[in-house]
């Protein structure tokens, strides 16, 4: 079993819970080719690839966990319908779960814990969202009056319930990014924080250029053929620009940030689109991996949640790995010098880079995370090497499914260490470490 | 695309209308369902000898009724005619009456086997004469057969016996629906190595008892360009044959590779054959899940049709590097690897454009040709030891590439064969199942048409 030397409690030692492999439908810009296709349609496809990939046809897993961030509420049960509507057996259990963009991480995180503890031997996590096929709401007024009217029992009770209808309250409301508390939405909050850790265009800029060339490299030497499945003709993520440049993305016109009174910097091209996508993520125990005859590509050592006030403006909306970051780091006894990749989720290229400089700056770490000194920084040649989600595109809960396959991937190509780091609505953050096997 | 002329010919009254006008008049051909008897009305066994009656026997074996002659009026399955002591051409004339009485008495769907020595095992002109002739008399007689029956032959090389068991399977083969479009051939038997023959199904073969159901039960078998078409029905062949498959397209084909999969309950596996690592993943990949590769099937293929005069080298080019570079440099790594199975059987897509050349298919033929001379190479190589490698060349197959032909050459084409109609993906696959069991272990570098005996390239 999993050597846990150097754990002095008395439990007993977890199981290792290993990443076997993952699958994803190519990432659509929203209105594109999944313009039509449903969170459960897209989760399908997600689920049948894998699969096939590795032939799991009428298998029980242990349980399936996904979610989406935009959600009909006919879809309470989303993935246990995907689950029904894929090629694995009927009697494979599935949860949702939500939590923001940081929902597909959370998914391998919840049931690698389950693997570890021996509840299940083998688990599939991921994470859907169609920004095309959202849910549009009827208005609070007009929702009011349609529950009245279904509780009255007369004619007059009725007249009455429909006499409370407004004109006003036939709009329908459409989703939006917009936090409850603030309503400010997310790129707007991101560049509050992008102008306090004065990030430069220029700095954001060449993430996103990176990003693009770094994806288009994994594409050109085939490092997604057993990442991907195409779906509805789809092959490569559609936001991909193989051939943008610095000089391209510095023409674009700031779109977030423009009533502050430092320059905009945040533009569509360092800012990730709305897409639809789906990605998921086979799970299991070693003793499953062996007796099924599947690779192992990486163990899931830990991961963390956090949170910060944001609503206070104590702390920028999507800073809450940095404030968690620390505690898993000082839990496992590691800096960032004892990683190989960092796979930084890129919801902003600013969101990135505010938090490298908040993990560099001593002051902040002193002040706001209570350490003794800056955090440390991050080589960024180790950075999101095969691309991210400026990239790739950010179907919100489908990300994290995305980005733990492509780790577990890179690990068992080039052995090492990856920290994983995802920022969500609600000021929330979710960071995981992942393990090369030795 | 759905041959319309062919389910209207086989309606009452369009049938009598083309039969009148003297029209082609394609029948729907008798193919396998699991379960089949293998002849519901009794078979004929013309000529004499022990050849002849130890054939007799196997059959009685194997539930069959059989006939040594005709019986006035009595329908039959099948007739074969073992022909392996023939000596002179003057030999043949008896038992080819004989069958010419059992012809007028097939069912639909019934089957004419000849069984007879190579010419090329013999030095006497007379002896050689003879065995030559039973081909011609068997092409013709595949030419003159109605209602869906078909003619074929089984060649003994050397002192194979009629009894053995490559010699038994191929006969298996021919007298079931799993040969329904394969008219006009002649497949040539040795007798194989025992060692060659992996598991139960040895003993078995030579009774035909337990090897109908799952014959490739236990085997791993690679089909490459499995997302459609033909090789979606290999892959589903195989795996109702009792095979694990490992379904290989390019990435682009992922999705229809997937659902494959998925139907057949195998692993997809998105590969770009052409890429130098082809081979290494395919590898990995059986090693992995499975341990042993057993079978190979190269179906992976592509047309660039243009008039040589008119052809680009990026035509040419990708057409060789798809449909036959990608087979020469897989076998090697294939070969050279010990997860590739020491009774390992290696099919290869030909192409009827292959063997007869095709206007504007240039490239594509020379690349058709190509496989023809690889395989009958290293079957060369192979000669004496467990593994075989064949090629199975089909003719017009009713797929989504025969669908592009404009609608009239389209017509024509379905009805240029002795079966006078295209032929379906299945009955590729269902050759391609047979040469990869332990029934065919005895054949080995032997192109299979499964054309309907086409009047191209016959």
């Amino acid at each position: 079993m999993a050597d846990q030397a150097g754990a002095s409690n008395a439990a007993p030692s977890p199981r290792t819970a290993v990443v076997i492999g993952g699958n994803r439908i190519p990432f659509a810009r929203a209105g594109g080719a999944y313009a039509y296709s449903s969170n459960k349609d897209m989760l399908i496809a997600a689920l049948d690839g894998l699969v096939a990939r590795f032939g799991l046809q009428g298998e029980r897993i242990g349980e399936v966990a996904a979610g989406a961030v935009l959600k009909h509420s006919r879809d309470f049960n989303l993935t246990r319908e995907a689950v029904l509507g894929s090629a694995l057996s009927a009697a494979t259990p599935a949860y949702d779960l939500q939590q923001a963009c940081a929902t597909g991480l959370e998914t391998v995180v919840g049931l690698s814990n389950k693997i570890r503890l021996g509840q299940i031997e083998s688990g599939i996590a991921g994470g859907v969202d169609s920004a095309s096929d959202a849910p549009i709401a009827v208005s609070e007024g007009l929702r009011r009056v349609l529950l009245d009217l279904s509780r009255a029992r007369t004619t007059q009770q009725k007249i009455k319930a429909l006499g409370k209808l407004r004109p006003k309250d036939l709009a329908p409301n459409a989703p939006t990014t917009g936090e409850p508390r603030t309503g400010l939405s997310m790129g707007e909050h991101q560049a509050l924080t992008t102008a306090a850790w004065k990030i430069s265009r220029e700095a954001q800029d060449e993430l996103a250029y990176l990003s693009h060339r770094n994806l288009a490299a994994a594409y050109e030497r085939g490092f997604f053929s057993d990442l991907m499945t195409p779906y509805r003709g789809l092959t490569r993520d559609a936001n991909l620009r193989a051939d943008t440049s610095l000089e391209k993305l510095a023409t674009l016109k700031p779109v977030f940030g423009k009533s502050l009174d430092t320059t905009a910097t945040m533009t569509a091209g360092n800012s990730t689109p709305l897409t639809d996508g789906a990605a998921v993520v086979l799970l299991g125990s070693e003793e499953y991996a062996t007796a099924n005859n599947l690779p192992m590509l990486a163990n899931i050592v830990d991961a963390e949640a956090s949170a910060v006030d944001f609503v206070h403006g104590e702390e920028g909306l999507l800073m809450a790995a940095v404030h968690g970051m620390p505690r898993l780091l000082a839990r496992n006894g590691l800096t960032f010098d004892d990683f190989d990749f960092f796979e930084i989720h890129e919801a902003f290229a600013g969101t990135v880079l505010s938090a490298l400089a908040a993990w560099e700056d001593e002051d902040y770490c002193k002040r706001v995370l209570g350490l003794d000194g800056a955090l440390g920084s991050i080589d960024r040649s180790k950075l999101n090497v095969n691309g991210s989600s400026l990239a790739a595109g950010h179907p919100f809960a489908a990300t994290g499914g995305r980005i733990v396959a492509s780790l577990a991937k890179t690990l068992s190509e080039k052995g090492g260490r990856g920290l994983i780091s995802i920022c969500a609505a609600g000021g929330q953050g979710v960071i995981a470490i992942l393990e090369a096997r030795k | 695309m759905a041959d319309s002329y062919l389910n209207l010919v086989n309606t009452p009254l369009p049938a009598k209308i083309a039969k009148a006008l003297g029209l082609p008049r394609p029948s729907v051909l008798r193919r396998y369902t699991p379960g089949e008897a293998l002849a519901v009305n009794p078979v004929l066994v013309a000529g004499s000898g022990p050849g002849a009656d130890a054939l007799a026997d196997v059959l009685l074996g194997w539930d069959v009724e059989v006939r040594r002659h005709v019986l006035p009026g009595e329908k039959l399955s099948a007739a074969v005619v073992v022909l392996d002591r023939a000596a002179s051409p003057a030999d043949l004339a008896a038992p080819m009456l004989e069958l010419g009485q059992a012809v007028r008495l097939l069912v639909p769907g019934g089957r004419v086997m000849g069984v007879f020595r190579s010419p090329a095992d013999t030095t006497d002109p007379a002896e050689a004469a003879a065995r030559q002739g039973v081909d011609g008399a068997i092409r013709s007689v595949a030419h003159e057969l109605r209602g869906g029956a078909t003619a074929n032959g089984i060649v003994l090389r050397g002192s194979t016996t009629t009894t053995d068991a490559t010699a038994l399977g191929a006969l298996r083969f021919f007298l079931s629906g799993k040969s329904a479009y394969v008219d006009g051939q002649f497949i040539e038997v040795s007798s194989a190595p025992v060692e060659s023959i992996s598991g139960l199904a040895a003993s078995t073969a030579a009774t035909g008892e337990g090897v109908a159901d799952q014959p490739l039960a236990g085997r791993t078998a690679v089909v490459t360009g499995a997302a459609r078409g033909i090789g979606a029905k290999i892959a589903e062949v195989l795996a109702r044959d009792g095979a694990r498959v490992v379904v290989v397209d390019v990435p682009a084909a992922g999705e229809q590779l997937a659902q494959v999969a998925n139907r057949v309950g195998g692993t997809a596996l998105q590969v770009d054959i052409t890429t130098a690592d082809a081979a290494t993943r395919i590898l990995d990949h059986v090693r992995q899940r499975y341990g042993t590769l057993d079978i190979v099937v190269h179906n992976a293929g592509i047309t660039r049709d243009k008039l040589l005069a008119n052809m680009d080298a990026s035509r040419w080019d990708s057409v060789m590097a798809v449909n036959i570079a990608s087979q020469l440099r897989m076998n090697e790594h294939f070969l050279a690897s010990p997860v590739f199975s020491g009774t390992g059987r290696i099919i290869s897509l030909a192409s009827t454009s292959g063997i007869a050349g095709n206007r504007g298919q240039s490239n594509y033929a020379a690349s058709k040709a190509g496989v023809i001379g690889m395989v009958r190479a290293q079957a060369a190589a192979f000669d004496g030891g467990g593994r075989t490698i064949n090629a199975v060349a089909p003719g017009f197959i009713e797929t989504d590439m025969t669908a592009k032909i404009p609608p009239l050459t389209r017509q024509v084409a379905r009805r240029l064969s002795s079966l006078q109609q295209g032929g379906l993906p299945v009955d590729v696959a269902e050759t391609i199942a047979f040469l990869a069991s332990d029934s065919a272990a005895g054949i080995n570098g032997q192109v299979l048409r499964v054309c309907g005996q086409n009047l191209v390239g016959a």
